[in-house]
């Protein structure tokens, strides 16, 4: 044992000693995790969409709808000319511009009541924004039906609309037996419109249409409700596993470069195995992974805001993907030639393991077929481990076939590790 | 008489279809210090490194104070101290820092580690610096630090592979004060290297190899007496020598052989006395000899007899 963790403890200080891979393993992840994170939304709970409002419209109906979208929480309004809001959408200032056009109020009622003509209300948007347009389209469509039908029931605007239409269908229900269905209808809405106000409640807007459901959202992604979702989660998971399996690379280089030197043949001359040397370098590289996913996170945790759900679920997922990138280590390498070249492949390798592994894009937003593909990436299972006992808030028995399928890597690329260097 | 230390027999190693060591059998007593010599290519490092366990033989037995060498004996390992040509030494880490690592790969630890440690500085005059990294160190400091590695626990054999590549002489001097010291107290040595002057100044026992196979195996003495000549003179003259003057020379009591070069005479000599006489007979036959010179002949010189090319090749 005494040559065990001498040659563990001769890793630990090299890794210490070297400050570059230092910042490439701990600064540059949470630098990047923290960008990433806060280009996703960060730790807010939402982020209201920024519209611009030209109100050509400024009768009371109107007006009410314009205060009903500023009021709207999911939306920033600027109130803007034409013109200008027309100038902000191009340059990608406003992601959608609304514009009411005057007497819209009016025409919206008589569309409503009387199958008059159906305004137009202009939106004017980015067309890199294609599911923002359609957000705005039904907050835009709730305010227009409440306002518009709250008029209708009970605004002045909607009383003296009623007398003109039904004006008008007496005219019609002569000849159109329809025409005195509606006729009836709307008389009772004018029954309706003289009721007295109830005590305490506002006349007129009171009785307007309002959504036949109100919705209760639940965040199922999370443990806790109150802590929302915070994508700088799964950002660190990401950018955490990448940079980590980086000194991974590093770790191989470091045995190849040994290889080349004599400390190889002095350390297989002393009385230690091939094995024995194999499997403290594992253990130094897998007790430095533990340790920077650790930072890593902890950083995450005090400076972000993030969540960890299931402290033992962290700590096994941290072990595993310690063993994991250690064994990463160890194949680079048995099978580098050289140090320089080994290091080119590596790189290539594991970027594309952590694209697929759904370290830059989480992997819900890859294809079916992708996502399906993706379960053969040993990447994948550890940011989805990672991602379960943090923002999906679950607990370690969730992180426990990532555990393993990470173990089952690693095993494999140990024993593949092993075979090639006693070939050698 | 000195007991049987290291006993190589009938040696074998192939690479593919290369035989790069063929039957090679020599021996190391306690004490003594063997020189292995040979050229670039001739096998050296593939005995050494079967000798070290590192490699294993085709063929052949390696056996080291009675037990048998091989990678896995790790008992045998323990009585052996392997200075590579390469540097082994970590550059980060201090020399003290290497030191205690190298150590507790052959189970030293505590006090007696530390024991070590200050034992080896001393050995190889870098105790002063025990706690400066071997980045900072010349090249022949770090040498003497990559003897002191080896030495750590303390073993009966150290064997040396080159361990004065890149080395200035005032540092060559400095290892080789070490060694002798080493020798001094009772250590046996096998040393490799294609420096004949640092076989001669260190080996009382020269195991000479090319392809593979041993050409030589005894003392520097027993090497020199197999060649007729121990003294060589040169002498430039103003014109190519005739056919007559040539006979003459050869006919000559001492001269053992004779090359010519253009102007000038390589003449082998039994002895370096037989010199004083071949140049009065030389002045007799008329020559003026713009400029001559007489040396002893060396190991270089018994190598390109034994082998037709020199050591370096």
């Amino acid at each position: 044992m005494t040559a065990f963790f001498a040659l563990v403890r001769k890793d630990l200080i090299l890794f210490l000693s070297d400050r570059r891979a230092l910042v490439i393993s701990l600064a540059l992840p949470i630098v990047i995790a923290a960008f990433f994170g806060s280009l996703f939304g960060g730790s807010a709970k939402t982020s209201a969409i920024d519209v611009a409002l030209v109100q050509q419209d400024t009768s009371e109906i109107g007006n009410r709808i314009a205060a009903g979208l500023t009021s709207d929480p999911n939306l920033h309004v600027t109130p803007l000319a034409l013109a200008d809001a027309d100038k902000a959408v191009r340059k990608g200032e406003q992601k959608v511009a609304i514009v009411l056009p005057a007497g819209f109020g009016e025409a919206a009622g008589a569309a409503l009541f009387g199958g008059g003509r159906k305004p137009e209300i202009a939106l004017l948007y980015d067309p890199s924004q294609p599911a923002v347009l359609a957000m705005v389209k039904g907050m835009l469509t709730q305010q227009v039906m409440s306002v518009v039908s709250a008029e209708m029931f009970g605004g002045k605007m909607g009383q003296a609309m009623t007398e003109r239409s039904l004006r008008q269908l007496d005219e019609r229900a002569k000849n159109d037996p329809d025409s005195r269905v509606l006729r009836d209808m709307l008389a009772s809405v004018q029954k309706y419109q003289a009721l007295p106000a109830k005590d305490g409640a506002a006349a007129g807007p009171s009785k307007g249409l309002s959504m036949p459901f109100t919705t209760a959202d639940r965040q199922l992604s999370s443990g806790i409700a109150e802590q929302g979702y915070n994508a700088y989660a799964h950002a660190f998971a990401g950018m955490g596993v990448q940079f980590i399996l980086f000194m991974g690379i590093d770790m191989g280089i470091g045995i190849l470069l040994a290889r080349r030197s004599g400390v190889w043949s002095r350390l297989l001359a002393a009385p230690v195995s091939l094995t024995q040397v194999l499997l403290t370098r594992a253990a130094s590289g897998a007790i430095i992974a533990f340790a920077l996913l650790c930072v890593v996170f902890t950083v995450a945790v005090f400076g972000f805001g993030v969540h960890i759900a299931s402290l033992p679920g962290f700590i096994g997922m941290a072990l595993c993907f310690g063993v994991l990138t250690a064994s990463l280590g160890l194949v680079i390498a048995a099978f580098g030639k050289t140090p320089e070249a080994a290091r080119k492949i590596a790189m290539f390798a594991v970027l594309v393991m952590v694209m697929l592994g759904g370290a830059w894009l989480p992997s819900f937003l890859f294809p079916q077929w992708m996502q399906t593909l993706t379960m053969a990436v040993p990447t994948r299972w550890a940011i989805d481990g990672l991602d379960a006992i943090t923002w999906r808030g679950m607990d370690a028995m969730a992180a426990v076939p990532a555990m393993g399928a990470q173990l089952g890597f690693a095993l494999l690329f140990g024993l593949l590790a092993l075979w090639k260097f006693k070939r050698v | 008489m000195s007991s049987v230390l290291l006993s190589v027999t009938n040696l074998v190693k192939n690479y593919g279809a290369r035989r790069a060591v063929d039957g090679v059998s020599f021996r190391v007593l306690a004490g003594q210090t063997v020189g292995l010599l040979g050229p670039n290519g001739a096998g050296k490092s593939t005995i050494v490194g079967m000798l070290c366990g590192l490699l294993v033989p085709d063929g052949g037995d390696i056996v080291l104070g009675g037990e048998r060498v091989a990678p896995g004996a790790a008992a045998v390992k323990r009585k052996i101290g392997v200075v590579p040509q390469d540097l082994a030494l970590y550059d980060d880490l201090s020399a003290l820092e290497n030191l205690k690592l190298f150590g507790a790969l052959y189970g030293l630890r505590g006090k007696l580690l530390l024991e070590r440690i200050d034992k080896v500085l001393g050995q190889v005059n870098l105790a002063d610096r025990a706690r400066d990294k071997p980045a900072t160190f010349s090249g022949g400091m770090k040498r003497r630090l990559n003897i002191a590695a080896a030495l750590m626990h303390d073993p009966q054999l150290l064997i040396l592979d080159e361990p004065t590549v890149g080395v200035d002489p005032q540092s060559r001097n400095a290892i080789f004060d070490t060694l002798e010291a080493l020798q001094a107290q009772g250590k046996a040595l096998i040393y490799t290297s294609h420096y004949m002057e640092e076989v001669e100044r260190l080996a009382d026992h020269i195991v000479i190899i090319d392809h593979g196979k041993v050409l030589a195996d005894e003392s520097p003495a027993s090497l020199h007496s197999r060649l007729a000549a121990q003294a060589a003179l040169r002498v430039e003259l103003a014109e190519p020598a005739h056919a007559a003057l040539l006979d003459g020379l050869r006919s000559q009591r001492g001269v053992t052989s004779l090359n010519t070069e253009g102007a000038a005479l390589d003449i082998g000599l039994a002895q370096a006395t037989d010199a004083l006489p071949v140049m009065g007979w030389l002045q007799q036959a008329g020559c003026r000899p713009l400029h001559f010179a007489t040396a002893r002949t060396s190991l270089e010189d018994i190598f390109l007899n034994l082998t037709g090319r020199t050591l370096r090749d």
